[in-house]
Formats: C-alpha cells, structure tokens, sequence
C-alpha cells in the first residue's frame, strides 16, 4: 500500500500537502480546523515586522465564466501582535503534535533582530522555519521580502544569519520576481539552507475598472501591484522548480508552491524534484475540504503506478527537461484528426490557418483523402503556405454565406441542415496535410474533444540530432535541407 | 393612411391570455445567458448559422453575449436578420439552428441559442435604442410591398439601409401578417411583434393599412413605384367540402388564433376537435386548452408518421393533453339550432395501393362544441393571373436568389413563393430579395442617366 508520509529535510510529514504562509494560515483557530480537514502541515502566516494592512487587499481574474483563474493581494505579513502568534503556535503544537508547523518570519535586515525571532519560533515549538524572502508588494518598500530575494547577497547574508542560531531546518522561500532565480537559489544554499520553497507571488496588476478606471483591488480608488497567483501561474512555478532543482549548486529539498490545487498539480511538482506542495489560492477559493481528493487522488495514481512513497517519483521529470538545443531535431509527428470522434467544429481548421501552417482543410468530401502523402517534412523543405491551392477560411466561410437554407418540413426533408445531427457530416470533418503539417500540436490543442486530435510519430528512420550536435559538426541547417535529410517515403 | 410607429402601444391588451399563455421558453436572467454563452464552441463556418434561413452569425453573436457587449450582439443578429427578436421565438430551433448544434455530438446538450438571442434582442428592445443602422444616401426610388408580414418586412427594412423608399400595403389594421396574428401567443406575443415593427418605422418604413390590393390597386401601385413586392402569404384555409361547415362553432385555425391573439377570444368550450395535423393545428389545438377546453382531439386522415408537424410540436401537443384521433376522416358536421354537435368520422385504412380508402362500416361519431379546420391554407394570388407574373400552382414563380418573378419589375418571397413555411424563411426571401431589388434599381437609375446623357 502506498502511503503519503515522507520526511522533508529532516522534517517528518503526515503528508506532502501543506498551506503555505497566506490568509489560511493566519491563526491558530484555522490552523487546527486545517489539520482536522487533512492537511499535513501548515506555513503560519509571516511574524515579525509590525504591518497595518488596507482595506481591500485582494483581486482576481475569471476567464470564460469560471472564478479566479489568478488572484492577487496586497496584504502584508501578518497584523496580529508576535506574541499572539507564537502563543497559538505553541497551542497547536501542543495539540496536533504529528502535524507539521512551519513558522515564516520576516523581520529587519538586522542580525540581531533575526537572531532574536529566530528563537523566539524555535521556542514556541515550529518544527521548521520559512524566511521570507518573496513578498513582493509593500513590504519590499521597506528592504524586506523580494527586496531581499532579488540580491543573492542579502539572500545569503540573512541565511547565515539565521543558521547562526537556528535549530531546526530553514527554508529560503524564493521570489519569482527575478530574471534568474537559480542565483538566490544558490546563495541560499551557499549560506547552509536546509531546503528551499517557490514560487512566492509574482508582481502583478490583475485589472482596471473600466468604469471607474481605477485598478484592482481597490483602496480609496488606488491600488499598488500585488502578489500573482492561483492556476494562472502554475506553469511559471513548475519551470522555476525545475530550474532550481535541474541545477546541483542550487537544488536543495523543495516545497513547491504555484497554482497547485489538485492531485495532478502536486505529482507534476513532485515529479520536477519537490518534496513537499504548498496551497493557498485554491484553499482561499474553495476551504481546506480540497485536501481530501488532493490525497485521494494523489494515492489512487500513485497505486495505479506502482509507486510506494513520495520519494519513489520525486524528481522523476527532471532528466526530461532539456535546453533546446539538446532535443531531437529529427523527430517529427503529424496531426491526426480520427473522423469517428470529430463534431465538425472546426477550430483546428480556422486555429491552422490563421495560428498555424495552414495545412488543416476542408476537403473530405471534395477528394481531399485521395491526395498522396509524399512524406516531406515541411520544416526543411521550405514549402511556400498553402502549396496546393486549397480554399482559405474565408473562401469557405463565403460559400456557406450563398448557400441557400430553408427550414425544413417535417417527413419530406430529411437531409436538412438541422436535422440529422448524430453523425458529423464528412464535409464538416477537417483533413490534415501531413506533408505539410510541423507538428506543432496546436490543433489538438483547441480540439474540444478528448483523443479526437493525435499527433502522431512518423518514422523517418533518422537517428537523434540535437541542435548542438549539428552546430558542432559544422552543418548548415539553412542551405543543407532535403539533400541532407534523405526522405525514406520517396524511393 | 400612413402611420410611422407606435404599434406596440395600439397592441389589445388582455390579463387573462397573457396569464394563460406564459412563455413555452422563459426568457434568460443574464447570469445564466452569460454561463450558456460561454458553453458555446465559437465554431468555423457554424453549422447553426449555415442552417439558419438569414445565416445568422451565431457563433459571433453568442461570444459577445459572453463578454457584455450586448450592443453588438444584437447589431450582428439584426444584421442578418432584420426580425431577430420574433425568430428567436417563433423559430423551430430544434430543427434549425439548435438542431445543427455540434454539441449534440459532444456533450448532447445543444447550446439554447434561440434563448440567447432573445436575451440580446430584449435587451436592444429594452434600452430603447433605434435599429443600428442608417438608411444609406435616398437613391430616388420607391418600391410598394404587397403584404405586411416577414417576407415584406425583411425586404423593406433592406430596401430602406439601401436609400430605398419602402411603401408596405396590409389589409390588417397592424403590421406584422402571421408575424403578429398567426404565432401561438406562448411563443411570441402580439405586442413583441409589434414593438418589433417599430424600430422598422424609426428605419423609414411607411404603412398603409386596411388596403385590400387586387388588380385595379396593383395597377395603380405599378404606374406609381418603381418596382414591387409580392409579400401576400397565403390566403385562407380549406374548407373541407361536406355538410355542416356553416354551422356555428366552424371555425378554422387562422382565425381561431387571430381572434384569442387579439382578445376576442377569450374562452373556449370544452369539447374541440382540431381537423389537420400540422404544426398550426396543433398551435390551434394547444390554444383551445388553454383557453379551457377538457378535450381537445385532433383528427388526421394518416398516421403519426405522416403527420406534418415538426416532432417536438407533436410531444407538446401530448404534453398539453391533447388527444389524437388517427386514420380518420370528417364525413359531416351535424348540428341542431344552427349550431355544431357532432363529427361524424368515417375511418379509413390503406388499400394495395397505398391510398386511403374508408373502411367498411367503420364509422363514429364525435360529440363537440367547437370544430377548427387546420388543413392547409389556399393561395390568393387570384388577382395576379393574367401573366403578370407566372405561378405554379398558384404559387408565384421566383429565382431563389434574387426573389425576381418573371416581370423583372416584380419580385416576390415568403409563403406565397413556397406554400407556407417559417418566419425566419420569409425574412431570408425578403431580404435576398430587398438586396436584388436594390441593385436592380441602382442598374435602372445607370440605365436612365446613359439614355438622359
């Protein structure tokens, strides 16, 4: 039987799934109520700098009719007096003793002051602490949170520090709001850092009121750029993730944040080398209840996949990011649409032509099937758009305006438009180009229907060459084409 | 006589038929228009909108529904299709645009874009706004339009944004044809379609009610414009030739409707039988329920799979408690005091040769206060014999895409071209043929300037 318990540097975990340091965290009260609902471990909302937060704080973007899809804040750290907090750490502590509580502190850029907080955490029992070195808005005014993530120095100095007094494990959690993030990465691990955790928010603006024209959210018709988050920047997260982690001078045991809501979100970190998940956006939108298909889910494929602990796919996905230049220039797939499954929507035909390589068309029932596949691979044969003449979009889009529909009568028009509509009429059903079509996906990308898109592999039978490798033996890739690809479809 | 606007407030009012004929298809609250917007897959070369008679952008017009921009879904509706607001009612969607709909093949549910488009065309209707368009330089000509349903409608409104002087003539004290009085009141109301007919007047569309055209009217109307329109529909219903059918409580479905739509009806006795099997006799049939009849039986000659109603009004017939009587035909109307009794039905059965022949000694009899003829509707095209235009059947000859008749001068479109279909397909007539007469008379006024220079 597979189980969810790991141990993250150092720390015992009753599982991976932890809030991170944010709204959920913000008191004891929640904290308990969290653990009761699943969680496995807590990052209690940032102590230490006195901070008065506005009114409002939080904003977000929907896209297509669902809710926040990102969400952003202009909250600081939290507003509760230190003693206050550290008292209810202690009474979790006291209470949910197998359950993890990580303390995030920011405080001064001062020795002392970090010296002194550091053991005043540690003494109300926190089994870890997290710096916070992310927090983009406000606070990083003050020389505090991303204003220390974004100069390595600082990074390293204020590690050092910590681990000066420290007893139990550091995180250095990492802002995204940096071109590089491997380099704090690495300066925090030069100073010692037992474990890293990232993405913290990114900056951002979410939107204007286009009637009061003023930005969100909103304080006395003002606002200030806030914290990025929510499914909107999963994909910025895992690449962060994987950065740091795909790099030796910076890797240290990860907590990955970003996005993450689901089963799937966690094991696709867990797989780019995080040990441990933090979640705040999707808890913020729907309550600590999502923990429970988050475990669910995440054991039920790690059964179906024969993996026993976390430790058994963590990390799993990394050898399969590469630089560019190192991926297989001689591999090619081409779209194939499976007729049986199309509903004749037609977005990947107008998606190709207008988004793509114009190699989707309408022609089916015309003798388009009949055309032969030659096997030219269009990415070095150069072909100029749309080779063989076939109608554009609005050739088609044209036809259809002339055409002349009436309704039909019930029993004597059986084929009318509207009528038969369980089988897609073939001349609906798009056909791909395959000699003209790159590969690029995007028609399976917009294709609403599951597996009715497949790109699909095509054999040439020409052994793996990376970019670096045909740079190295000196080959033109712009003057050097067909000849040097020899086409194994044309005798 | 020429009136400009305010039809919509000269519609009868009547709590008791609005309360017994609410909407079959409530309209939309704006969340859930907003929610089944953004169902929609924003399909290439729509299958709704190649269906739909005036190829109405459907597609286009949902998506900016999804983003608020009502202003512009209603302008891409109206664009196409100049009655969008009555067609987003009348209209069998199930059999046009919602019947294309890909989603039966994904996730089964058809996007509701009959709903959707009524919630645009409200919301235009609600703001007060004019039709978003402006009539285009006055070219000079004029066009008269037999008829004051879709067909005419559709044609003078695309008459007018050419700079076309359009001139409707309508022998009803309101516009509209079956638009206005033909249209089961649960799905639109009289007075929708006349607020409707108002934004055309705002267009420049003039009315002249009460004018009966025969051959003399049409002679002069021809001497005076520089080209017409034959918008006539068709005329009344068939009788069915047997004993009894001018006894009281004879009726047929035209006027049956007509007269409830406009509150003269307001009641209805409790046993009907509806003769006919299409889908106005079941609007008939449906109307006579509601206005409390307990048994409403209708009575076909064939079958339920011969019947010419769409299969969805034959299931809300059912659901109404209408009763259906099959393979039967009226052979008298019996009556005492001048006034309807009984049917007198004889039942009929398939020979070898696959007629319909009367089955020996087979024979009942229908007790009934109320007996309405729903068997098809003759033409009245009567006044144009003579070769002024050719008909067929008594239908008038058109090129389909033009709606030219045989007299270039004429053209023509809607129910009196195609033996009575839908609204939505006398507007795409009118308006094919409001943009060829256009143009047409744009060639003539090139053809008098080169013979004045």
């Amino acid at each position: 039987m597979p189980t969810l318990e790991t141990t993250f540097a150092g720390i015992k975990c009753l599982n991976p799934f932890w809030l991170a340091s944010a709204p959920p965290t913000n008191c004891g009260e929640q904290i308990m109520r969290a653990f009761d609902a699943g969680w496995g471990g807590a990052v209690w909302k940032t102590i230490g700098a006195q901070v008065t937060n506005v009114s409002s704080r939080y904003s977000s973007i929907d896209w297509a009719g669902q809710r926040m899809m990102g969400f952003n804040n202009i909250e600081l750290i939290s507003d509760r007096p230190t003693e206050v907090n550290l008292a209810e750490i202690a009474e979790v502590k006291r209470r949910y003793p197998k359950h993890v509580v990580i303390a995030s502190l920011m405080v001064e850029s001062k020795r002392d002051v970090w010296h002194e907080m550091v053991a005043r955490a540690e003494d109300a029992g926190a089994d870890g602490l997290e710096l916070n070195f992310g927090c983009p808005h406000g606070m990083s005014e003050r020389g505090m949170g991303s204003a220390v993530g974004q100069v390595p120095e600082y990074c390293q100095q204020i590690t050092e520090w910590v681990k000066e007094k420290a007893r139990t494990p550091v995180i250095v959690k990492l802002t995204p709001n940096i071109s590089d993030i491997r380099l704090p990465a690495r300066a925090a691990k030069r100073a010692g850092a037992d474990a890293l955790s990232a993405i913290n928010t990114i900056n951002s603006i979410t939107g204007i009121d286009l009637d009061t024209l003023e930005p969100r959210p909103n304080v006395d018709g003002k606002s200030s750029h806030g914290g990025y988050c929510g499914p909107a920047v999963k994909p910025i997260a895992l690449n962060m993730v994987q950065q740091v982690m795909g790099d030796p001078t910076a890797a240290l045991p990860m907590s990955g944040i970003g996005g993450i809501g689901t089963w799937q979100d966690a094991a696709e970190f867990i797989l780019l080398g995080a040990g441990t998940v933090q979640v705040c956006t999707a808890a913020m939108h729907y309550g600590y209840r999502i923990v429970e298909d988050m475990g669910d889910g995440l054991l039920a494929w790690m059964r179906k996949r024969g993996y026993n602990t976390i430790d058994d796919f963590r990390g799993l996905s990394l050898p399969n990011v590469r630089e560019w230049k190192n991926l297989n220039l001689n591999f090619r797939v081409v779209a194939e649409i499976h007729a049986d499954k199309c509903i004749g929507c037609q977005l990947c035909y107008t998606a190709c032509w207008d988004g793509a390589h114009q190699c989707i068309h309408m022609d089916r029932a015309d003798g388009g099937t009949e055309q032969i596949v030659v096997g030219t691979d269009p990415r070095y044969t150069m072909h100029e758009p749309n080779p063989h003449g076939k109608p554009t979009p609005a050739m088609t889009a044209a036809q259809s305006a002339k055409m002349i529909s009436t309704t039909p009568i019930a029993k004597l028009d059986l084929n009318g438009a509207g009528v038969n509509s369980a089988v897609t009429p073939l001349n609906r059903i798009p056909r791909v180009d395959v000699d003209e079509c790159v590969g690029c996906n995007l028609c399976s990308l917009v294709c609403p229907v599951p597996e009715c898109i497949t790109m699909e592999r095509v054999e040439n039978g020409l052994p793996f060459q990376s970019w670096e490798e045909r740079v190295a033996a000196g080959i033109n890739a712009q003057s050097d084409t067909a000849a040097h690809l020899p086409n194994p479809n044309t005798p | 006589m020429s009136e400009s606007a305010g039809f919509f407030t000269k519609a009868p009012k009547s709590a008791e038929i609005a309360a017994r004929f609410p909407d079959l298809h409530p309209p939309f609250e704006a969340t859930a228009a907003v929610t089944e917007a953004y169902r929609c897959l924003y399909c290439f070369d729509a299958p709704c909108a190649q269906a739909c008679p005036t190829h109405i952008d459907v597609p286009k017009f949902i998506k900016k529904i999804a983003t608020g921009n009502l202003e512009g879904s209603a302008r891409t509706i109206l664009d196409a299709n100049i009655l969008g607001a009555s067609c987003s009612r009348a209209c069998p969607v199930d059999v046009l645009c919602e019947g294309a709909c890909v989603m039966h093949r994904y996730n089964k549910q058809p996007i509701e874009i009959g709903r959707l488009q009524r919630f645009a065309m409200d919301a235009l209707h609600e703001s007060g706004a004019p039709l978003p368009f402006t009539p285009e330089k006055d070219t000079g000509k004029s066009v008269a339009l037999i008829g004051g349903g879709p067909a005419s409608l559709a044609c003078a409104a695309e008459l007018r944004r050419h700079g076309v002087k359009a001139d409707i003539f309508d022998a009803r004290q309101l516009p509209g044809g079956l638009n206005t009085y033909g249209i089961a009141e649960y799905k639109l109301t009289l007075s929708a379609s006349l607020r409707e007919i108002d934004l055309l007047a705002q267009l420049g569309v003039t009315f002249h009610f009460e004018t009966t055209v025969d051959a003399k009217k049409l002679a002069e109307i021809e001497k005076k414009y520089d080209a017409v329109f034959l918008g006539l529909g068709l005329g009344a219903i068939h009788k069915l030739g047997i004993a009894g059918e001018e006894l009281l409580g004879v009726t047929n479905a035209l006027d049956f409707i007509a007269g409830y739509k406009s509150g003269k009806i307001t009641s209805a006795p409790s046993r009907v039988a509806v003769i006919g099997a299409g889908n106005t006799a079941i609007d008939a049939a449906n109307a006579a329920v509601r206005l409390g009849a307990t048994e409403v039986t209708m009575v076909y000659r064939r079958g339920p799979e011969q019947m010419s109603a769409f299969d969805f009004e034959y299931e809300h017939a059912k659901q109404e408690g209408v009763k259906f009587l099959w393979h039967v035909k009226p052979s008298e109307l019996k009556g005492s005091g001048g006034k309807i009794e009984a049917l007198e039905l004889q039942e009929l059965e398939s020979s070898a040769d696959g007629s319909l022949v009367p089955k020996a000694g087979a024979a009942k009899t229908l007790a009934v206060d109320l007996v309405v003829m729903s068997i098809g509707q003759a033409t009245h095209t009567d006044f144009l014999e003579g070769g002024k235009v050719k008909l067929e059947r008594g239908k008038i000859v058109i090129d389909r895409a033009t709606g030219q008749t045989t007299n270039p001068k004429y053209f023509a479109g809607g129910d009196c071209t195609n033996g009575g279909r839908e609204v939505v397909d006398a507007v795409a007539d009118g308006k094919r043929a409001g943009t060829a007469m256009a143009a047409w008379l744009a060639a003539e006024k090139q053809e008098e300037h080169h013979a004045n220079a």
